[in-house]
């Protein structure tokens, strides 16, 4: 797993190994300042000697302005390394996104790929930043503080090879007796957060039924949860500071004990006494950031989880090896089709239809008969299950992906527009499209109208979602844009319903008259959409119950029968 | 926010806390201040314990330990009273901060819910949210680590400051120079900090907002195969976020390694300075090597306050936000009239009945009457506007009679849901008057007005926990059997059996594991077990189909039978059977009848019936 994220690492690899070079110096001189500052009152100030204390003061002013250029540079490549690193995750990721298939998005849902996306990559960053700061130093700052106690007098330094392991032990047995309650603290957050969120956005039902009693009684139960699992998590991490103090103390009071004893006989002077003093407090130190960087790993994990999770997954639906560009025609063959989301639970069932190039099929049938999984089916957006579908008599999973997408034209029933003009959002059916192309396809869409009574016409400015629209010209627009990929087929998801009924036949005719070569399937709950089409589906619970023509399925078909007395014509303006 | 606001937020804070955990708090603070004297003193007794008790005995032959040893045991019973100070005051921190944050977690959701709508319409709710966990827990951060951080860090300063002043006047002057000239320094690069990490916060919002669009509308970025371009737009956006991250992090990152340097070189200063004077001036060596030692420790100390800056900042622009919500204002409920259970007498006047009988009146604590709850709702020149001077409603009169259905129609911002608002009193009117079987609402308890109105709105919002209790949210006291039956009636019962757990199914993040129509049915039944006289039903059925809408009708009309009901609905073929159908534009009344009268006017409706008119 970690390997997998490392690998995102890459141009920022040598920033990396800069930080852990500057951070290395760095520690080197900041073990030797403490001894520098001691040397300057024993050998200089104490014995006054000038000179001695100007040479040492020299030094150190070097020393420092060398450590504080390690530090800077550091700090500086450690900041370039972790947030190039978590560019280079975020670029991984949204590029693997790309090539996921509806159902790859919806296993994580859209939501989830967002928090991945954000809130983990941002996780993972500290986490690095911290690694190669820290991780280093800590150690280091260990090893040479060690190193120089020892030179000083290796006696003394076997005090912290008794001290360091016991501090070692208890750090990290906080840490890991503390980490998993404190991800019980978070899990009940997420309890805490839900309450707020359900009372904020369900703020009408908790005082249209004077529920606010209640309510109040929930958040307390939850809150009273939180202060109970944060209690018991901070009452062992706070032990922290007395257990490093009283190692820090022992620490000092068996070298005072000890160290005086060799000052009197000689084998230690009082400036190296308080320089192992000094050290001790550094040794310990190091301990206790060796166990925060463990702390901020295991915090960290299941971010690097998730994100491994969206790095990896195959994506469902890739090009076959033959990459056929051309389609021929408009021409829709199914040929036993079943389709299932989830194994074994067939929403298509045995689906064979024969559409002919140029013509208009409606498609109807109540929630969940599977409408718009079977024209998801045609450009796919989702493979069949089994069975084979064919355009222009041959395989949808023959054709480059690409190719067959630009000549399938959904309009899905979930519209979206994207920030950005008009103009911005019909090029995405064609890049190159010029303003007689817009033309076109507005007035066939029925866009015209309303887009020339805007001041700024096609650079009208679309909010996020779209919402300064209606949903009508809204639904509009996305037609238009649809039509400007010259598709072969057009497909319109339930993509009228939220024009007029006048409007929405004035596109059903230019559909007929200005694209009459392009198969047209229309999905709708109202019958008026549909009743002038060549054929008409009526799916039911995932099969096809009839396929026939308007009339023949007024005779003949009850389901048809009964959606089409139930809405007498006209009376609906919505769905 | 200004230095005066946070000053008074932190006075405001520590009234908070001391007001609850008074004597914990000052037992906190005098642990504090012991344990760091404890600590400094512990310190520079070493330097003692050296001078004092070990050189002497060096070249003695056979040295008297003694003395030394007894320095040595005062030495670790000081440095004993430390650490039983330090756990001490941990310790009862945590008692405190979490205390003081329950406490300040449930006063702010206490008021919360005595909060007017406008609030909720007015706030961004996901500010709203962030106050309930990253602001408490900014300032979780600063009652139980910068508070304890500043009093230990400050009585240090200050008392080596002072022992400074005494040692000599003219080194602490320079040292004051220098710790100026640090904090200078570690200002502008807070400030270079705080600039990028603000430019980064922006950038971040963009990225996410970008990604939270493209990600939604990955579909149709597949059906359109505009996959490059998605990639490149990502890229440029990734690219900024890069640079603003990088700049804010170096910032933060040098801090550290700049003061504490800085620090050090104030030491050397002083060292030289110090050696010239002892040397020329003949001062006392001890006094220039103490000195030192003081030294070091201020500017460490110095140092770590300084670190603490930021996350005080943070907290208190925190608790600056959760105060300001505990500072709003709360829902006024001055009503007198109360709804009551009743009894008929036999001559057919009414008496307050202890128990549930049914039926239910207004009781006027004022004349002492009592007035059958019947639901006669009347609007008598209605004006209101949300923002002043903006009107949205403008002299609306109407009347609806016990058991009638008025039907409202119009487009979207014609007014129709603002007028639900102002009978059930989320809002209230500016001008005319409301009448609820007669009586101005304005007289009547809000809690009691609103039980007798039911709601049923477009966005539907349910609680976790099972799908029971959600229907019982109403009426607690409903039985199981009561609200089966009002399933049945709202054609919910049908797809809660089919469900794993029936009737238990636990509801999560509102219901995300039902279809939109689904929850519409639950919210229909939910307002039918609450049994009120009244109704408004605000696009209760938008999400259902025409077909499972038929069925559903059914059931609604049994529901409506008896009571007086509000529809607004998009779909016209719901408010056919209304008693009368009003019209609405621009916040005014332009038709008003029935059905077959309105169709006869050809007006507005006549036009939105026939398809000529889009609504939305």
């Amino acid at each position: 797993m970690i390997r997998q994220i490392i690998k995102s690492v890459r141009e920022y690899k040598n920033k990396s190994i800069l930080t852990l070079i500057f951070i290395t110096l760095e520690v080197f001189l900041d073990v030797l300042i403490p001894i520098l500052t001691t040397k300057i009152i024993d050998n200089g100030i104490n014995v006054k000697d000038i000179n001695t204390v100007l040479t040492i003061g020299i030094i150190l002013i070097f020393v420092s302005l060398f450590s504080l250029l390690f530090g800077w540079l550091s700090g500086k490549y450690a900041a370039v390394a972790s947030s190039g690193f978590a560019k280079n995750l975020r670029h991984d990721m949204y590029y693997k996104i790309q090539d996921y298939s509806f159902s790859n998005i919806e296993k994580f849902s859209s939501s989830s790929l967002v928090t991945r996306l954000t809130t983990d990559v941002n996780n993972l960053q500290m986490t690095y930043q911290m690694l190669i700061r820290i991780a280093v130093r800590a150690p280091l700052m260990f090893i040479f503080s060690l190193f120089m106690v020892f030179t000083i007098n290796s006696k003394l330094s076997l005090i912290f090879l008794v001290i360091a392991p016991i501090l070692g032990f208890l750090l990290f047995y906080i840490a890991n007796r503390a980490h998993p309650l404190f991800e019980s603290v978070f899990r009940t957050y997420d309890d805490l957060n839900n309450s707020v969120q359900e009372n904020v956005r369900g703020i009408r039902v908790v005082k249209s039924y004077v529920q606010e009693e209640t309510e109040i009684k929930k958040f307390n139960s939850v809150s009273s949860k939180i202060y109970k699992n944060f209690m018991k998590a901070e009452k062992l991490v706070v032990l922290n500071t007395p257990i490093m103090r009283l190692c820090i103390y022992t620490s000092i009071i068996i070298i005072s004990y000890i160290g005086s004893k060799f000052v009197i006989g000689g084998t230690l002077t009082t400036g190296e006494l308080t320089g192992v003093i000094t050290y001790a407090a550094q040794i310990l130190n190091s301990l206790m950031m060796l166990s925060m960087i463990y702390v901020t790993c295991i915090i960290s994990i299941p971010s690097m989880e998730r994100i491994v999770e969206v790095l990896n997954e195959t994506p469902t639906i890739r090009n076959s090896n033959k990459k056929l560009t051309e389609v021929k025609d408009g021409s829709i063959i199914f040929s036993d089709v079943s389709f299932a989301y989830t194994k074994d639970k067939n929403v298509l069932k045995n689906i064979n239809l024969n559409i002919k190039s140029g013509e208009m099929i409606g498609i109807i049938g109540g929630i969940g008969s599977s409408k718009s999984t079977l024209v998801n089916l045609i450009p796919r957006l989702y493979d069949v299950t089994s069975g084979s579908i064919k355009i222009g008599n041959v395989d949808v999973r023959d054709y480059d992906i690409k190719s067959l997408r630009d000549s399938v034209a959904v309009v899905l029933q979930k519209n979206v527009l994207f920030s950005g003009t008009i103009a911005d959002n019909l090029k995405w059916g064609n890049k190159e499209a010029t303003i007689e192309d817009f033309d076109r396809v507005c007035k066939i869409a029925c866009c015209d109208e309303f887009i020339s009574k805007f001041p700024d016409g096609y650079d009208t400015y679309i909010d996020q979602g779209g919402t300064n629209v209606s949903g009508g010209q809204k639904q509009r627009l996305c037609i238009a844009r649809a039509l400007l990929k010259h598709p072969k087929i057009i497909i319109l998801d339930d993509s009228t319903s939220a024009v007029d009924t006048k409007t929405d036949a004035i596109i059903r005719k230019s559909f007929r008259e200005k694209i009459p070569d392009v198969t047209k399937i229309i999905i709708a709950q109202r019958i008026s959409s549909i009743e002038d089409c060549d054929r008409v589906i009526v799916l039911d619970n995932g099969e096809i119950s009839a396929f026939d023509t308007p009339d023949n399925l007024l005779k003949s078909n009850k389901i048809y029968q009964e959606v089409y007395y139930s809405q007498t014509k006209g009376s609906d303006l919505d769905e | 926010m200004n230095k005066k606001s946070k000053k008074h937020t932190l006075l405001r804070l520590i009234k908070y806390i001391t007001s609850y955990y008074k004597v914990q708090f000052i037992i906190i603070l005098f642990a504090i201040i012991l344990s760091s004297v404890c600590h400094v003193y512990g310190q520079s007794f070493l330097q003692t314990l050296i001078d004092d008790y070990i050189t002497p005995l060096i070249g003695v032959e056979n040295p008297i330990y003694t003395d030394l040893w007894q320095a040595i045991g005062w030495m670790a019973f000081v440095y004993a009273v430390g650490v039983i100070t330090t756990f001490l005051y941990s310790r009862l921190t945590v008692n405190v901060s979490q205390g003081v944050l329950k406490i300040i977690r449930d006063d702010m959701f206490h008021h919360m819910e005595t909060l007017p709508i406008r609030y909720f319409d007015d706030n961004n709710h996901g500010d709203i949210m962030s106050y309930y966990i990253n602001d408490t827990d900014a300032l979780r951060e600063m009652i139980s680590q910068s508070i304890p951080n500043c009093v230990a860090n400050g009585i240090i300063i200050i008392a080596a400051f002072i022992a400074m002043l005494f040692l000599n006047v003219y080194l602490t002057i320079v040292i004051v120079i220098g710790v100026l000239f640090m904090l200078t320094l570690a200002r502008f690069i807070g400030k270079k900090s705080s600039k990028y990490f603000i430019a980064r916060q922006k950038t971040v919002a963009k990225v996410n907002g970008y990604i939270e669009e493209m990600i939604d509308g990955q579909k149709v970025i597949q059906v359109f195969t505009h996959e490059d371009e998605a990639k490149k737009n990502f890229d440029i956006l990734n690219e900024e976020l890069f640079e603003n991250t990088k700049n804010a992090n170096t910032y933060a990152n040098i801090l550290m390694p700049v003061m504490s340097n800085i620090g050090y070189l104030i030491y050397v200063v002083i060292a030289i300075l110090g050696g010239f004077i002892a040397i020329k001036f003949n001062l006392s060596i001890g006094v220039i090597a103490s000195f030192l030692l003081l030294t070091r420790g201020f500017t460490m100390h110095i140092n770590q306050l300084s670190q603490q800056y930021n996350s005080i900042a943070l907290a208190l622009a925190g608790a600056n936000r959760i105060f300001e919500l505990i500072d709003e204002k709360s829902e006024e409920n001055n009503g007198k009239v109360t709804l009551v259970h009743a009894i008929k007498n036999e001559d057919g006047s009414l008496k307050v009945s202890s128990t549930y009988t049914g039926l239910w009146a207004w009781y006027n604590p004022d004349n002492d009457s009592l007035t059958e709850l019947k639901g006669d709702i009347q609007l008598k020149s209605v004006d209101f506007s949300y923002v002043e001077g903006k009107k949205v409603l403008e002299d609306i009169s109407l009347y609806a009679k016990p058991g009638q259905k008025i039907a409202f129609v119009g487009a979207t911002g014609a007014g129709k849901t603002t007028i639900a608002n102002l009978i059930n009193r989320f809002y209230d009117i500016q001008d005319g008057i409301i009448l609820y079987d007669g009586i101005d609402i304005k007289q009547i308890n809000k809690n009691d007005l609103r039980k007798s109105l039911g709601m049923v709105l477009q966005d539907v919002n349910l609680f976790t926990g099972t799908i029971m209790e959600n229907l019982r949210y109403g009426r607690e006291n409903a039985t199981d059997e009561e609200c089966i039956e009002a399933a049945r009636l709202a054609n919910a019962d049908k797809f809660i059996e089919k469900l794993p757990n029936g009737y238990d199914t636990i509801i999560t993040d509102n219901g995300d594991n039902l279809s939109q129509g689904q929850r519409q049915l639950l919210a229909i039944a939910r307002c039918a077990v609450s049994n009120p006289p009244v109704m408004i039903l605000d696009e209760a059925t938008s999400s259902i189909d025409t077909r499972t809408e038929k069925e559903v009708q059914e059931g609604m009309d049994k529901l409506m039978e008896g009571r007086t009901v509000f529809v607004i609905a998009h779909r016209l073929s719901t408010i056919r059977n209304a008693k009368a159908i009003i019209v609405l534009e621009n916040g005014r009344i332009i038709e008003r009848g029935n059905h077959e009268q309105l169709i006869e006017q050809k007006g507005k409706y006549y036009q939105l019936y026939t398809g000529a008119f889009e609504l939305e």
